[in-house]
């Protein structure tokens, strides 16, 4: 076993050790317990554990070196994926708060109507299961490359350490175990990059520092016959960016793993707070991510312009016997370099690369590299948890006791929710292990259907009264039958070919129109509809006002 | 928590009272008008900073350097998520004091916040 083997054996076990443990401290008793964490958790614990919610394994690891690979162009990530976060503290979270019940879908029941709940319920599901299983796959990855685990076998112990705590200790046990998993993925990350950075330019900010070697990227990419780094719009044409960018951030803030997370604070105040948190946890990796990009770029380029095939540096070397680095047939000097194992190039990295290599690059020593592959599983866990519970919570609380068990018991109640998390958990395992072909498309679908379906609803739910039931379903059919239709028109998915986009625009910038769609169909169908009963305008009202007593002692 | 209190919002006898059809609920459409205003200046910037400077604008802004970045990319990479951050803390701080100057925050029954 080699060093790196070892101190990634030596973190894993660590902290599933601390994540068990913590599991045991929080196990629930009550629904309440279970589903929204008792509404007691502080606004900074929340903020991280909102962080760690919503950073998957794909933005710790493959996220930048994405961004390297666009360029310029891979704003879209950074900005679509922090800028929702904004949208959700002004509009949704604190109403969504101080109206206080369980699920997404339950908001909508009681606001629209329950046909209302039932499709929202359902899309949840669809929604939390296409994102799960990247997640679930992401973990066995890291098991597989760190630890020499069978890739099976990896997704199997992870899941079975997320079954303790999901099952056991619901949302209170995920949150507390998030909170220690960002705590682990933002150290695991940041490390490298204040090394990389010290290494490559004397000083240890990255954000600020790899600013001295854009210009020096830009020479290099031009004579690798790439377009320059810091020009837009060399992947992608200015509308889609523009689109996409809009679709992730209106799909962040539409999605039901994010949003729930804000039921669980004290106060409507908390609420806020829990956002401005949020975004501040995940801006510390989202404002370092471009910069790894940068770096490891530059210093990949560097190693590898012109190197005989049999002098690369030795981490190439390393990873080439993962698979993820290989070279060209024939290949003897390395003259162009992608990430696109059809372009032909000499020299093919994977996204994934970038980070996972970045402390070897760096020259850091082995348990900096044990500690990645925890950060890592971190980051693939506490996604995969968080949407496990919006699955189970969608099934038990908006489904199953509904239609097939009214007058179920509270202890019936939690019975059912545990068993339906349990059902999730191995479902989520059966895809990890044997992942649909089309599930590096389906994320896309992801948010797409979050921005389309979601968000204007509940923005329309809560900011104008005048909307109507039928107005909700209307217009939330329309987003989805629309972006659906879209994506299926555009990518190879269930056996249909893929056609051009049309005027440029990306299936995973489609959302967004998706998502206009939805709002023009709610109001014109709200309006020509009977307007909504006294008593739920009424509601609407109360949400506004975050006391439930106005204390005219203290007005001005 | 301050919800254990069993009386409906605006229950409570008006002292700035408001319009006649409406009596005691005047400070209501003041409160949401407040919000509403500061929720749209806050949301121009959001749009400014990303849409804006970030993607419309981004190749005339690139033409000015500034610590070796293009300011156009470095908006889209870095400025858009420090202004995103800030943009909340306004909003929350701004929330505490408007919440108190209408009496609508969350307090415990000593008064204190919850």
């Amino acid at each position: 076993m080699s060093d790196i083997q070892t101190w990634a054996l030596v973190f894993v076990a660590v902290t599933f050790a601390l994540y068990i443990g913590i599991a045991w401290r929080s196990r629930v008793k009550e629904t309440k317990g279970f589903f929204v964490a008792e509404q007691n958790i502080p606004a900074v614990a929340n903020g991280a554990a909102v962080a760690a919610d919503w950073m998957s394994a794909a933005s710790f690891i493959s996220m930048a070196g994405l961004i390297a690979f666009l360029g310029s162009d891979g704003s879209i990530y950074l900005m679509g994926w922090t800028g929702g976060y904004v949208l959700l503290a002004l509009l949704l979270a604190p109403y969504l708060r101080k109206w206080g019940k369980f699920t997404v879908p339950e908001f909508v029941g009681d606001r629209f109507s329950e046909t209302v709940r039932s499709v929202s319920a359902l899309v949840a599901i669809i929604v939390s299961f296409t994102y799960v299983v990247g997640q679930m796959a992401g973990g066995g990855i890291v098991f597989s490359r760190f630890l020499q685990v069978e890739q099976g076998a990896g997704v199997a112990i992870a899941a079975a350490v997320i079954f303790a705590y999901a099952v056991f200790g619901g949302m209170k046990g995920i949150t507390w175990t998030q909170v220690a998993q960002y705590t682990v993925m933002i150290v695991a990350y940041l490390i490298p990059a204040w090394a990389v950075a010290h290494t490559m330019t004397g000083f240890p900010v990255p954000q600020i520092s790899f600013g001295e070697i854009l210009a020096e990227l830009n020479q290099i990419s031009a004579e690798f016959g790439m377009p320059a780094y810091t020009e837009a719009f060399t992947a992608r044409p200015q509308l889609d960016v523009f689109l996409v960018t809009l679709s992730l951030m209106i799909g962040t803030a539409g999605l039901p793993h994010v949003i729930i997370r804000f039921y669980t604070t004290k106060t409507v105040r908390g609420a806020r707070y829990s956002a401005l948190w949020a975004l501040v946890f995940i801006g510390l990796l989202y404002t370092t991510a471009p910069a790894v990009g940068a770096f490891t770029k530059l210093n990949l380029l560097q190693g590898v312009q012109g190197a005989a095939v049999d002098a690369l540096p030795s981490w190439v070397q390393n990873w080439m016997m993962t698979g993820l680095v290989t070279v060209g047939d024939g290949v003897e000097t390395i003259g162009t370099v992608s990430n696109d194992p059809t372009s032909g190039a000499d020299l093919i990295i994977n996204n994934d690369i970038l980070v996972l290599a970045s402390p070897e690059i760096a020259g850091l020593p082995a348990p900096i590299v044990g500690l990645v592959a925890a950060g890592g599983l971190a980051a693939a866990m506490s996604t995969a948890a968080g949407l496990l519970l919006v699955i189970s919570s969608s099934a038990s609380h908006d489904l199953y006791f509904r239609y097939v068990d009214h007058n179920a018991s509270e202890s019936r109640r939690l019975l059912v929710s545990r068993i339906a998390m349990g059902i999730a958990v191995l479902v989520a395992i059966y895809f990890g292990i044997n992942p649909p072909a089309f599930v590096a498309q389906v994320v896309a679908f992801a948010f797409g259907l979050a921005a389309s379906t979601f968000f204007p609803i509940l923005l329309l739910g809560i900011f104008w009264k005048r909307a109507s039931a039928a107005g909700a379903v209307s217009g939330m059919l329309a987003g989805l039958v629309f972006t659906a239709t879209y994506m299926i028109y555009t990518l190879p998915v269930f056996g249909t070919a893929a056609n051009d986009h049309i005027m440029g625009i990306s299936p995973e910038g489609i959302g967004a129109v998706g998502a206009v769609v939805n709002l023009v169909v709610t109001v014109i169908v709200s309006l020509a509809t009977k307007p909504p009963s006294h008593e739920i305008q009424e509601m609407v009202e109360n949400i506004r006002y975050p006391a439930a007593t106005r204390r005219t002692e203290t007005s001005a | 928590m301050a919800d254990t209190n069993a009386s409906p919002p605006g229950g409570a006898p008006p002292s700035d009272g408001g319009g006649a059809a409406l009596p005691g609920n005047g400070w209501r459409k003041e409160y949401w008008k407040k919000n509403l205003r500061l929720m749209v200046a806050l949301l121009i910037v959001w749009f400014a900073v990303s849409f804006g400077a970030g993607i419309l604008f981004v190749e005339q802004l690139n033409e000015i350097v500034i610590g070796g970045f293009p300011l156009g990319f470095w908006f889209a990479q870095q400025g858009s998520i420090y202004t995103f951050i800030l943009l909340i803390l306004i909003y929350a701080l701004r929330m505490d004091r408007l919440d108190d100057e209408y009496g609508v925050s969350e307090r415990n029954d000593d008064g204190s916040r919850s």
